[in-house]
Formats: structure tokens, C-alpha cells, sequence
């Protein structure tokens, strides 16, 4: 997208440290004033240019806040989840079945494929019962996420300001509808670095629904944007290299490859000495990294040395591709010092069959979302993990064609997991409905915010120039959702 | 707020505030104070009314003063300065709570211009450019850079070597690298002229034209595909290739800026302006389903508004959407009346867009007059008078007329279609569908009630329509349809009948076919039978309009001499022949023509002739162009941005209020595109010139003379040699906006040929080369990476223009797309080797290897790329099998071309790479690699035959296999090397 010049000049910054640190005590050309900054900071980034090659600390360095989680696992349910099948029970809606939708909540309102037709009550389709020690009332067909309800967090007052995927993918994602905004992950990982030593900073994993209602995801949804591009999430592959042009040409040994990295940088190295170029250092350093990349990512990925018991947990294959798969690989990437998951399951977009829809989707989610909770937790590290489980919208208590759902943003169900979050509560509600979120309404720039305040960053302070504006993840709004912080 | 990103890149900054603040010298509103109080103050105290707090504006200079924010010449009595320094943090500006904090630097500034008298000046970039006056005979270029140099005590660099020279003016000129022989030979060439000759080579190589449209397309946001959701093709390459012949016949920019916003409005609008409107239709568009039109709308305005404010203005108008810019004199008012320009471009706000224009070439365009004069002529032969069968036909008709009373309509009770397609009954008993059978071929099942007595026949019509391919009857493309059986089953399943029946040529007319019975059906008291109209040859060849009849008048069971005409055609045949308007003969001959079995021959001919013409057709290049609409779109203001509210007021198009003279304003009609263009490239606007001048000089010094390139506001930077920008704006204008004129001042400067390479001094001065005592040294754009890759290897296809290619790309990198779900296929054959501008460029998933080289994803208008180091970049240029392969390539050239020994092949293939010697360690490295990879592929030959399938391109079978492969390997560093990828 389109960068902004500051950053450039910052990343070169990073790498002209010889000249940087050699400009102390003298004048440097007149320069404009346009962007004076604080001489602590200046201290941080020195120091932090000076430390470790090419490492990125980040830029919230020390946090704002003491962070109450060191990585977030964001497990996107594309398509739009029915909030009335999962997480939402709404018994006023099954009486009112086949009766019109008051006009009084709907009118105003934004519509996507139910624009001027009827709109008609359509009650829930699945069964709902308590769970846990907190009771939580969830759909029966989600019981290994009820087994571990008292874990979670549910928010029933979501809401969003787009109601078609792409458009509500971006604001999901980037906080803002419009193409060209860094993803929530490449925030992250720009604000705080990583600790992964091999591997990116932020790496997305997609898996498919077999109900074949799989909405189009774009790679702008991980995209850095205006921030530089080694923020840009990474991709790891079900099938074929993990990574993009991971695996060395046939015929080239490991070793071979290794000697050619090596000439590589012999020759990039002893060209620096001639022309003292900063930019040499860092390309030789990616060519390292790139180099461990080849080894270390396929280690990650060949789960086939789980024991038979965490296999068994999760539920996939290794190697399958599914949801449960990409779930244990989460745990991995999660161990391994990864700042910033991005998982994304299609396939719930129900506008047709909505009950068989979500009858298929929690066989394919429900035991892999428990096993990841269990998981972590079993390890320790559920604690420091911020765990969200959100679709871009939810579904019309009206019914569309008869036994589907339309796309829906006025109210609709989340949850989280993890360290910070008040377990075991229900947080807000919806009209009876299910239609409007009345209690304690949640936007995206809230959810945002909180997110960003568990990893230790106030939101309104993670910022870049963009066009003239200190452009952030929350725009111009966003409030930390207190409610649900333990 | 936060500085911390501001930090690293402030430093220089910081140092010359300190300089500014002891030199006693005067301050200046534009460098000095403005920008702080852009960034601190503004947001609350600026143009925004919204926003503004305590009805004080800090940015004109009246109001501040009338508040007693500033009094001039008294700092103390200032409430400005009380406010900045108090301690007191409830009073504190900027508050606490902005996380805004002036330095104690910033402070004393504030305090010693208030004491000078507070003088505002305007915003340096909505002042028209004066030009400078440089000394004559001397470059302007190197006047005002050494002036400023002089000033701040620094020395221009020496001028560059000659190969380094080469290089360099062929990566920024043409955008490949030179051939070793090119460089020698400029290196020998001991002429005063020498550089300046190879200048002018290199302006009129083609390949110009491509390098310059590299920066142009991510500016414009060129790319294949809409963007959003299904993420489809569209018709719009013609686009690019305008784009580089404009640049290869040095176009003049301002009618480059006309023809792309207001090509179809041009007086003497051809093709070439048409496809130049293309640049109107760049924008992300929708095809998902539930999309409210109304969102789109808004969403394209803004989309459109944010593309004249980058590419032209250098404005980030976008920002005025919801509410007035904070920063800038942008209102809300000007975004929705610039956004009105655009509200006459004819297109479908959802959905797919449409084929576009028909771009041929000259062959093209010559086949296609060829083709239109043939049907023209075929047309008129067949249209020939015809006296003797007209009279025939009128008496056939009115025959088939009296005989239609011994048929009924027979009404279907059940009727189905075996592809599942829905049929429907309409008037007068017709069948007909609406959409294709999904494989193309189709069975119906008609069932009717029957209560006959003696039917001896059935009779099947097929009628046209209007809304039928073709005119029907068939859903075909040439609106045939292929009976391949027709039968009839009664109540027990007993069958009657086979036949076949087809049409072609005589499409679009009604017409019948009859059918006797054997012996006359006798059906006692309700019954029902099935007519089984089967249609298996296949291409949508079905009946898609057609009806049944029955009759017990074994005289009616043979077909007439015509058919029954259309309802219109009987009455008007009712009319005496005398008594017949001009308009109803030919109505009447029309369709006799149509019916007359006679002319069967002319029909053939005509359809032929027609669809050898559509076929033609579809295989020429179309585009999407602006079409103006007679009834533009109403556009509104919508507060806050929100297209829900339909309240807001209607606008009509203005050009920016802040830019503009008032004369400008007064017009009695409606200000269209072309007027907007012509504004852009006015006098008058002091922005556009300067735009592009700045984006021109990054593409040949790194950097732009103001580095933030798509602001200009009060946000971006003023420009570090303000005299300079605006006197390259201001000869560019006086050259009558001459794009070649401009590249030609700017290489031919001492400026540009200086080193690249750094003294420590000007390391530690100027660590960004701001000031220009040196060139900068960067890695090659994308496109280029890939094109000098090509180019070394020998496989480069040097071909300009087309449809755009797809070279190879990982499996499964498309997997995310839907509607429809989509594979790759790879170009074969010449396709695979084009530059890298060519490649199919797929918004949501762009090609791996450019989007690892920073290529922009061109959702957004991008007038700067990143320039980035990433391990992605490793990975590509190691293992994609694009670079790959140039690495077999480029080690048969070495075997095949390079000569003698190891030694001399490898200074060989150091020339053909970087236009030099190799260097003793690089010598020694890549030899050391040589014959231990060589000895290893020895050992291992299936490994070498396996990294020599790498690619399309068939290695050489004369080529020892061990040996190709340990080269390509040497190969594979050279290509990796960060000099093969670095203009310098």
C-alpha cells in the first residue's frame, strides 16, 4: 500500500546505524522541523538499533501496561457464524416462528440479500443447554466448548459496521472498511516484535468447511499495508511448501543450498566493505533467516511426532489441512514464540440450511477449539494466550429462502479465553430476538482496543503517519471492553 | 501522542531545530512553526469547525489574533505561549490526554516568532511555483543543488565511473540491465558526447516506455481483477499499453492527464483517448451478492476522489470524506463536488462489469470492416425486392391462417425438464424458459390432459423472442436448437414417434413441425399423455420458446406452405395491401423474408457471415472506457461519511474551493471531467506540476525533493530544495509539460552522475541523502528484479504489450478465491518470459515474488513503494522456478558462450551480471562452489537431471548434465548476489 516515507526512513534507520551512531555531536543539513520527537524515545530506538542485528523489539518498547498476554490466537469463523445456533439462545424467537419481524427493529437498519422481501421470525434450529459451573447456555451441539465454558468469555452484544464479507473482513481485521490498512496482526508485531527467533512474527493458517459455502478470504486480511512488509503476516500452507518458495530446486541438496547461501553472503559481505552499504548487512542476515526458515518451518509442521494422546485431542490427521490441524499447529507456532495467530475456518456462510450448516461446522470446530484451550492450558501457557473466536457478523433472526439466515451486523456472538479475561461470564445481550445488542454493546474498535490493552499497548498510542493522520488500528475510536478483564 | 515511530527518523530533525533556534535568524511560519502546530495543534484548533475546541483556530492567523492567542510581538501577553509553558496541567496545551508534547526547542521557536510579529505565510505548496532564475548555459538542476550544498557547507560528489554509469541509466531508463558489449563500448567511447548519446538511445528504446509505466500503474492503481470478494477479471490491459506508448511517444502530460480522466469528452476522442479513459474505471468494484447499491456508490466516489487527490493533487482529500480535513483548507463540500465529476460514468455499481469497448489493432480494426462490409453486403442481397414471393407467401399465409382453426392449443398440466431447469406456461399456451440446461442439453417432458376423440396429429411449434439468443427459438448462441427425438407416450407408456429436427439458419422466425399418428388416438374420458422432447445435442441447443397443438383433421396433419405467422403479422395481414403504411409493408416483407423457404440460402449466408463476424469479435481485445450517462448520478453530501443518510445535500461538480480563483466558479452549466482535467493542468493549480516532478525525481535519486509523495498538505514535508522543485515544476510546464524534456535535464545533471558511495562526512551529514551530494543506491523494483534476471539468462522475450501473462506461481496460491474457485495455469511458450509489469496482476492474491519485492497489491492508489528486506526475497530469488531456470539458463550461456577455462567462464559470467571483473574472493568462492557441487552432481546425475527440469525452457541435450547443474548453482549466486539487484 502506500507507504509512508517515515517508515521507510525508520526501517533504513535500523540499518544505517553505523552512520546513525556516528552522528552524535555534529550538524546535520537543515532539515524540516515537521517531526521533532522525544529524546527518550530516541534513546530506545538507539539502543534498540544498536542491540541485536536486525531484531525487531518493536516500537511499544516497554509496553504501556504491564502485559497480561504475550500472543494472541485469533480463530476467525468465516462466513458469518448464526449466533442463534451457537451462542445466543433466544426462546421468544422460536414462539414468534413464522410470524413477521416488528418493523420497529428492523427499520433503519441495514439489509444485505434480504433487501425488500419479507422478513419473518425464524426460530432457533438447534437445542441449547447450560453448561459448566457458570451455566452457560449454549447450543447442545457445541459440548466440548461447554466442557470448557467456565474458561471462556461470551459476548453476545458484538457488533459490526459492514453486513457483506469482504467489506466486514477488513474492518474485522484492519478496523477500517477501506482496502489498504495494516492488519490487526502486522500492528501488533510492528508495536511489540516477536519472540519467534525462526519463524515470522505473525502467520496465518486456513482451512476449509466441507459444507462448500467457503466465502473468498483476500491476502490484504494479513497484509502489513503502510507498514513495512516484514510485518506482513506469513501464510503457512496446507499443501505444497508451507511457505511460499520454501523448499530448495529438486536435485539441491540441503547442504548444497546451504553452500550456495554461504557464497552469497561471502560475496555480499566483502561487496560491503567496498561500498559500505548498510542495506548489505540486512540482506545477508535475511538470507540466514531464510536459510533456518528451510529447516525450522517443516519441523513445525510434521505433527507427526505428537504423542498419540494430543493428536487424539485435537482430532485431525497430521497433514489433513483441517481446522483441528491447523488448532495443534497454533499450539506450536504459540510455543515457539509466534506473537500473532491468525486461524481462519470457512464455511459458515448459512444462508440456506442453517441447522445441517452448523451441525457440520461444530463437528469440524468444537472438540479442535476445547483441545486448544486444554492444550495451552495444560502447558501453562493459556494463561499469557489471548484466545478469540469471532466471525465477521452474525445472522438475521429472519429467515432467508426458508431455512437459512442472512448476514447480519447489528448483533452477534464472540468469545475469548485467556490470560486477563473474566472466565465463566457472559458479557452482554442481544434484544429477545436476538436482533439489536442492547446490553453493553461491543464494536470491532473495542475489541480492538482490549486486545491491544492485554498485549500492553493503549491503543490510542500505537500509531503511524498515514496521509497526514496518525493512522492506528481503532481509527478514531475504541474503548477497552473493562467488563470482561479479570 | 505517540512519537515513538517518529523517533529514528527525526534525528536529523532535532539537530537542525537546534541549528534554526541559535541562529538568530528569522523564523519562518512554513518551515518552522507550521508544521508543529499542524501536528499539535490543528486537530482541535484547526480547519475542522467539527472538531474545533473552544472556537479558536490557530490556523488563520486573524482569528488567532482576535482570540489573544497570539499577540504579535508580544509573546508574554500571548495566551499561546502561557498555555505551552505552564506547568499547571490543567491549563497545559496540548492536554495531557492528546499524548501530544511540545519539545522545550519547539517552545522557544513559538516564543521568538510571536516576538518577531507572528507572521503566517500561505502553505508553500497552494503557492503558484515562481521559477528561480538560474545562470544561462548551466543546468538548472546543478545550479540550485550546489547553491543549496554552498549554503550548508557541503561539496557535490565526484562524478561515477562509466560502467556504474551504464548501469544506472539503464535500470532507471529502460529497466534492464546492459549487455557487457553496450558497456564496453560506452566506456570506450572517449567522445564528449558519449553520455548524452546514450541518454537518447535509451529515451527512444521501447523499453522507455515500460519502465516509466511501472510508477504510473501503482500511482493509478492498474491491475486485472476488481478487488473485492470474487476478486474477477475484467477487461482493462489495453489501459496499460496506452500507458506505455504515451510514454514512449513522450505525450504531453497534460493531455496524458486529459485523455485519462476525459477521454470520451475529448472533441476529437479516438480509440487512444477512449482507452486512456479507462483510467476512470481502475477502481475496486463488487460482485457480492447483498451489496447495497448505495454503499457502493459511496465507497466508488470516494475511491475516485482519493485517486485525483494522489495521482494529480498530492492531497489527501480522502480524509474530507466524513468530516473537513484537520489539517488541510479541504472541506467536506469540495470532496462530495469533486466525487460529482465522476457521477456521469456509465456503469453497474454491483455485479460484473461489462466487456468494454472493442480495442482492435490495425489488422484487427481492417478484419473487422472486412467482416462488417461482407454481412452489410449479404444483408442488402438478401433484403432484395422480391414481388413474385412476397405474393406467394400472403396467399400461403392466409391458408395456414384459415387452417389454424383445426388445431388446439393443447394446456400442459405437469411439465419437466430433466437438466431441472423451471418451464413456464404463458399466454396462448407457450412454453418457455429462462435460463440454460447446466450441461447444455436437456430433456422436457410435456403431460397433457387429453379428452380427444381420433387425434391424427400433433403439431410442435418454435417460437422466436427477442430476449433468445439470436432471436431464438434455441437458447444456442445462434438461437438453434437440435430436436434429436420427439415422442409421444400415453397414460400406459406406450410410445410413438421418432424424429429429429433442427433449424440453423433460419433462427428467429416462427416456424413448426407436424407430426402424424399412425392410428388416431382415441382416449375415452380423462386420460393424459407425455410429449418427450428430447435435446441431447448438447451447446444449449434447446427449445427455449415453443407450444403444442393437437387436431383431428388428418388434411391439417402436413405442414403448410408457411407457417402460422405471429399474431402482429395476421393483422396485419388483414389489412387490404392497398391500405398498408410504408412502415407496415416493410414489417410484412421483413417477415416474409424471414418465413420464405425460398431465401433459405441468403438466410445461411447473412447468419454466417454474422457470427464469423461475432467470432471475430470475441477474439478482439475489449476495455473498460468511461461512457458518459445523459443522467448522471445524484450525489450527496453524507454526514460523517454514512451512506445510510439520504439527507444530505445534493451537489453538483466544483473544482476545490481552496484552489481555486472564484472566476473559476461561475459557469452556467454543468462542469464536466474534461473541465476538471483542464483545471488540473492549469496555471492556476499550483499542485500538479510539482506532483509529478517529485515522483519523477524519486524514480531517479530514491527519493522524492519532498519524501512524502502523496501529501502535500500540511502534513507532508515541504520539500528540503523548495527553489529547486519548483523551478524542475516550472520548466516542466514551460516545456509544455514534456516528459522526455524533464528525464533528459534531470540525467544529464552532474547531480545525477555522481557516486553513489558515501563519504563518512556525508554519512554522518546527510545519512539519507536528502541534500544531494551523492546518488543513492537502492534494490531494483520488483518487475525489474525479474526482468534483469531474464535478461542475464538469455530467456528474456522482449515483446511490448498485450494481454497480460501469468508466469509460473506456487500450486494452491489461489486457493481463497471463490466465485469461482479458480486455478492457475501458467503461460507456456513465449508468455512465460515477458517483464515482469506483464504478469497478471490479482489484487487479493498478487503474484508471491512481486508482492515479496514490494510490488503494491494496487487496491490503493500507491505513489510510493516499500523498499524492503525481507527473507521472502531470499526464498524467491533461491527457489522460485522462475529465477531457477534463468540459473540453468544463464550456466548454458556460460558453457555454450563463455569460452575457455573455469576461470574465464566465470569472468564471463560476472560481465553478462554486473558489467565487470569478478573480484579475487568472488573468484575463489564461486569456484570453490563450482567443483564441489561438480564432483557431487557427478556422483549423483539424477539429482543434476532433476534440477536441470526445472522450468519450461528444455535444457540442452549437449550439455554434460553434472556440469549444467554445478554452473547453474554458480549461476543461482550470481543471480542472488545484492549487486545483480542493486542500482547503484
Amino acid at each position: 500500500m502506500n507507504p509512508v516515507s517515515e517508515f521507510r526512513q525508520f526501517a533504513l534507520l535500523q540499518q544505517t546505524r553505523r552512520a546513525f551512531l556516528g552522528r552524535a555531536s555534529q550538524g546535520v543539513g537543515m532539515l524540516a522541523l515537521a517531526s521533532l520527537i522525544h529524546p527518550t524515545l530516541l534513546r530506545a530506538a538507539t539502543a534498540q538499533a544498536a542491540s541485536k542485528k536486525d531484531k525487531w523489539t518493536g516500537v511499544v518498547n516497554p509496553p504501556h501496561f504491564p502485559p497480561k498476554v504475550r500472543r494472541i490466537i485469533w480463530l476467525s469463523m468465516a462466513g458469518g457464524p448464526s449466533h442463534l445456533e451457537t451462542f445466543d439462545p433466544k426462546p421468544k424467537l422460536a414462539e414468534m416462528d413464522g410470524k413477521p419481524m416488528p418493523e420497529s427493529m428492523t427499520k433503519g437498519k441495514q439489509l444485505a440479500q434480504l433487501q425488500g422481501k419479507e422478513l419473518l421470525c425464524y426460530g432457533p434450529q438447534l437445542k441449547f443447554r447450560k453448561f459448566g459451573k457458570s451455566g452457560a447456555e449454549i447450543c447442545e451441539l457445541f459440548e466440548h466448548i461447554g466442557s470448557v465454558v467456565d474458561d471462556i468469555c461470551i459476548i453476545r452484544s458484538m457488533t459490526t459496521e459492514a453486513i457483506n464479507h469482504d467489506p466486514a473482513h477488513m474492518f474485522m481485521n484492519t478496523g477500517s472498511q477501506i482496502a489498504g490498512r495494516p492488519s490487526m496482526g502486522a500492528w501488533v508485531v510492528y508495536g511489540l516484535g516477536s519472540d519467534a527467533e525462526e519463524l515470522p512474527g505473525f502467520v496465518v493458517l486456513t482451512s476449509l468447511g466441507k459444507g462448500g459455502q467457503n466465502q473468498p478470504i483476500a491476502a490484504r486480511q494479513w497484509a502489513s499495508a503502510f507498514l513495512p512488509s516484514r510485518f506482513q503476516g506469513v501464510h503457512l500452507r496446507g499443501k505444497g511448501d508451507p511457505v511460499l518458495y520454501l523448499g530448495a530446486p529438486p536435485g539441491v541438496t540441503r547442504e548444497q543450498q546451504h553452500d550456495v547461501v554461504k557464497a552469497v553472503n561471502a560475496i555480499n559481505s566483502k561487496y560491503d566493505a567496498v561500498v559500505d552499504d548498510p542495506e548489505i548487512s540486512t540482506r545477508i542476515a535475511q538470507y540466514e533467516m531464510a536459510f533456518k526458515m528451510q529447516a525450522s518451518v517443516p519441523e513445525l509442521i510434521d505433527t507427526r511426532k505428537e504423542p498419540q494422546h494430543i493428536l487424539d485431542l485435537y482430532g485431525g490427521k497430521p497433514g489433513d489441512g483441517s481446522f483441528a490441524s491447523n488448532c495443534l499447529l497454533a499450539r506450536r507456532l504459540a510455543e515457539r514464540g509466534v506473537r500473532f495467530i491468525q486461524l481462519y475456518h470457512k464455511d459458515w456462510d448459512h444462508h440456506g440450511g442453517v441447522k445441517e450448516g452448523i451441525t457440520l461446522k461444530a463437528q469440524e470446530v468444537d472438540r479442535a477449539c476445547m483441545a486448544l484451550i486444554t492444550d495451552l492450558k495444560q502447558r501453562g501457557m493459556l494463561a499469557d494466550t489471548l484466545i478469540v473466536w469471532a466471525g465477521e457478523f452474525g445472522r438475521t433472526p429472519m429467515s432467508q429462502g426458508g431455512d437459512g439466515r442472512d448476514h447480519h451486523n447489528a448483533g452477534f456472538s464472540i468469545w475469548l479465553c485467556g490470560g486477563g479475561i473474566k472466565s465463566g461470564l457472559i458479557y452482554g445481550a442481544t434484544d429477545e430476538l436476538g436482533y439489536t445488542a442492547v446490553e453493553d454493546p461491543v464494536d470491532v474498535h473495542d475489541l480492538h482496543a482490549t486486545m491491544l490493552r492485554l498485549l500492553g499497548i493503549e491503543h490510542t498510542r500505537l500509531t503511524v503517519k498515514f496521509q497526514g493522520l496518525d493512522a492506528r488500528l481503532t481509527n478514531v475510536s475504541g474503548k477497552v471492553i473493562d467488563g470482561i478483564l479479570a | 501522542m505517540c512519537r515513538n515511530l517518529g523517533t529514528a527518523l527525526s534525528v536529523p530533525a532535532i539537530i537542525s531545530a537546534a541549528v534554526a533556534a541559535t541562529a538568530a535568524q528569522k523564523i519562518s511560519y512554513n518551515r518552522d512553526i507550521r508544521p508543529v502546530l499542524s501536528d499539535n495543534c490543528f486537530f482541535c484548533h484547526g480547519p475542522d469547525q467539527n472538531k474545533r475546541k473552544g472556537k479558536l483556530r490557530l490556523d488563520v492567523r486573524e482569528e488567532a489574533i482576535a482570540k489573544l492567542a497570539i499577540v504579535p510581538g508580544k509573546p508574554d501577553e500571548s495566551k499561546l505561549i502561557q498555555r505551552i509553558f505552564t506547568t499547571d496541567t490543567d491549563d497545559l496545551m496540548p492536554p495531557p490526554e492528546s499524548h501530544k508534547t511540545l519539545t522545550p526547542e519547539q517552545k522557544q521557536l513559538f516564543r521568538r516568532w510571536i516576538a518577531q510579529g507572528a507572521e503566517y505565510q500561505k502553505h508553500w505548496a497552494y503557492v503558484p511555483p515562481v521559477k528561480p532564475s538560474v545562470p544561462t548555459g548551466r543546468n538548472g538542476i546543478d545550479f540550485l543543488v550546489q547553491k543549496r550544498l554552498k549554503e550548508i557547507g557541503l561539496q557535490p560528489s565526484p562524478e561515477a565511473d562509466r560502467r556504474t554509469l551504464a548501469r544506472r541509466l539503464c535500470f532507471d531508463l529502460i529497466g534492464l540491465p546492459p549487455k557487457p558489449e553496450e558497456v564496453a563500448a560506452f566506456q570506450e567511447d572517449k567522445s564528449p558526447e558519449a553520455y548524452a548519446r546514450l541518454v537518447e538511445n535509451l529515451l527512444a528504446s521501447p523499453h522507455y516506455g515500460e519502465r516509466m509505466a511501472i510508477g504510473w500503474l501503482d500511482v493509478v492503481r492498474f491491475a486485472d481483477t476488481i478487488g473485492y470478494h470474487s476478486d474477477n477479471p475484467r477487461n482493462i490491459w489495453p489501459y496499460r499499453d496506452y500507458v506505455i506508448r504515451s510514454f514512449n511517444e513522450n505525450k504531453r502530460f497534460d493531455q496524458f492527464t486529459r485523455e485519462q480522466l476525459a477521454g470520451d469528452l475529448l472533441s476529437n476522442s479516438g480509440l487512444e483517448q477512449k482507452v486512456g479513459s479507462a483510467f476512470n474505471r481502475l477502481l475496486l468494484t463488487t460482485e457480492e451478492g447483498g451489496a447495497q447499491p448505495k454503499d457502493y456508490e459511496a465507497r466508488m466516489l470516494t475511491d475516485r476522489v482519493r485517486a485525483v487527490g494522489t495521482v494529480w493533487l498530492g492531497q489527501t482529500i480522502g480524509c474530507a470524506q466524513c468530516h473537513d480535513h484537520k489539517f488541510d483548507p479541504i472541506t467536506s463540500r469540495d470532496f462530495y463536488s469533486l466525487g460529482a465529476f465522476f457521477a456521469d460514468i456509465k456503469e453497474p455499481i454491483i455485479g460484473r462489469r461489462e466487456d468494454g469497448m472493442l480495442v482492435p489493432d490495425q489488422k484487427q480494426a481492417a478484419e473487422l470492416a472486412k467482416l462488417d462490409s461482407e454481412v452489410t453486403r449479404l444483408q442488402r442481397e438478401y433484403e432484395a425486392p422480391r414481388p413474385e414471393l412476397a405474393e406467394r407467401w400472403e396467399k400461403a399465409a392466409l391458408e395456414a391462417i384459415a387452417a389454424e382453426t383445426n388445431w388446439t392449443l393443447l394446456a400442459p398440466e405437469k411439465m419437466i425438464s430433466e437438466a431441472g431447469v423451471k418451464l413456464t406456461v404463458g399466454e396462448d399456451r407457450i412454453i418457455s424458459t429462462e435460463k440454460d440446461p447446466k450441461d447444455g442439453k436437456d430433456t422436457y417432458r410435456i403431460t397433457v390432459k387429453t379428452n380427444w376423440n381420433s387425434v391424427v396429429g400433433f403439431r410442435l411449434e418454435a417460437l422466436s423472442a427477442a430476449k433468445l439468443p439470436g432471436h431464438g427459438p434455441g437458447r444456442a448462441g445462434d438461437g438453434n436448437f437440435i430436436l434429436t427425438e420427439f415422442s409421444v407416450e400415453d397414460a400406459n407408456g406406450q410410445q410413438e414417434g421418432k424424429n429429429g429436427w433442427a433449424i440453423k439458419g433460419v433462427t428467429g422466425v416462427e416456424q413448426a413441425i407436424y407430426f402424424a399418428v399412425k392410428e388416431p388416438m382415441v382416449n375415452e374420458g380423462e386420460s393424459s399423455v407425455t410429449f418427450v422432447i428430447q435435446q441431447t445435442g448438447g451447446g444449449n441447443q434447446v427449445l427455449g420458446r415453443f407450444r403444442l397443438a393437437a387436431t383431428t383433421n388428418p388434411s391439417a396433419v402436413r405442414a403448410p406452405k408457411t407457417a402460422l405467422p405471429r399474431p402482429e403479422i395476421v393483422e396485419l395481414l388483414k389489412v387490404a395491401a392497398k391500405e398498408r403504411t410504408e412502415d407496415q409493408k416493410q414489417k410484412l416483407a421483413a417477415y416474409q423474408r424471414s418465413a420464405a423457404p425460398e431465401l433459405i440460402d441468403e438466410r445461411h449466408r447473412v447468419a454466417d457471415a454474422t457470427k464469423a463476424r461475432t467470432d471475430f469479435e470475441a477474439a478482439v481485445p475489449h476495455c473498460l472506457v468511461s461512457v458518459a450517462a445523459d443522467e448522471p448520478r445524484t450525489v450527496r453530501t453524507l454526514p460523517r461519511g454514512n451512506w445510510m443518510i439520504e439527507s444530505g445535500e445534493i451537489m453538483q461538480p466544483a473544482l476545490p474551493a481552496y484552489l481555486t480563483t472564484s472566476a473559476r466558479h461561475a459557469h452556467d452549466r454543468r462542469l464536466n471531467r474534461l473541465d476538471l482535467a483542464e483545471w488540473i493542468v492549469s496555471r492556476e493549480n499550483p499542485l500538479t506540476a510539482r506532483v509529478f516532478v517529485n515522483r519523477l525525481w524519486k524514480q531517479f535519486f530514491g527519493t522524492g525533493l519532498s519524501k512524502v509523495l502523496d501529501d502535500f498538505g500540511m502534513q507532508g514535508e515541504p520539500p528540503v530544495n523548495p527553489e529547486l522543485l519548483d523551478w524542475l515544476a516550472c520548466e516542466f510546464m514551460d516545456s509544455g509539460w514534456d516528459v522526455k524534456h524533464l528525464v533528459r535535464l534531470i540525467v544529464n545533471s552532474h547531480a545525477y552522475k555522481q557516486v553513489s558511495t558515501a563519504s563518512k562526512q556525508l554519512q554522518t551529514r546527510d545519512p539519507y541523502n536528502r541534500e544531494l551530494a551523492r546518488q543513492s543506491r537502492w534494490r531494483i523494483e520488483a518487475e525489474l528484479v525479474r526482468d534483469n534476471a531474464l535478461s542475464i539468462a538469455g530467456l528474456l522475450v522482449p515483446k511490448i504489450g498485450g494481454p497480460s501473462v501469468k508466469p509460473y506461481q506456487p500450486d494452491g496460491y489461489w486457493e481463497n478465491l471463490n466465485f469461482p474457485t479458480r486455478t492457475y495455469e501458467a503461460d507456456r511458450g513465449e508468455s512465460q518470459y515477458r517483464r515482469g509489469l506483464y504478469t497478471w496482476w490479482q489484487r487479493s492474491f498478487l503474484h508471491p515474488s512481486l508482492l515479496a519485492f514490494d510490488a503494491p497489491s494496487r487496491e490503493e492508489c500507491t505513489a510510493e513503494r516499500n523498499r524492503s528486506n525481507i527473507p521472502q526475497q531470499a526464498l524467491a530469488l533461491l527457489n522460485d522456478p522462475t529465477y531457477v531456470e534463468a540459473a540453468r539458463a544463464l550456466a548454458a550461456r556460460i558453457l555454450t558462450e563463455g569460452g575457455g577455462d573455469t576461470t574465464v567462464r566465470i569472468k564471463w559470467a560476472w560481465q553478462q551480471a554486473l558489467s565487470r571483473a569478478p573480484r579475487a574472493d568472488e573468484m575463489s568462492t564461486v569456484h570453490a562452489l563450482l567443483d564441489k557441487h561438480l564432483a557431487e552432481y557427478r556422483q549423483d546425475t539424477q539429482a543434476a537431471e532433476s534440477l536441470l527440469k526445472v522450468g519450461l525452457s528444455p535444457a540442452s541435450k549437449d550439455l554434460d548434465p553434472a556440469e549444467l547443474a554445478a554452473w547453474t548453482n554458480v549461476a543461482r549466486v550470481i543471480l542472488n548476489l545484492h549487486e545483480t539487484i542493486t542500482r547503484s
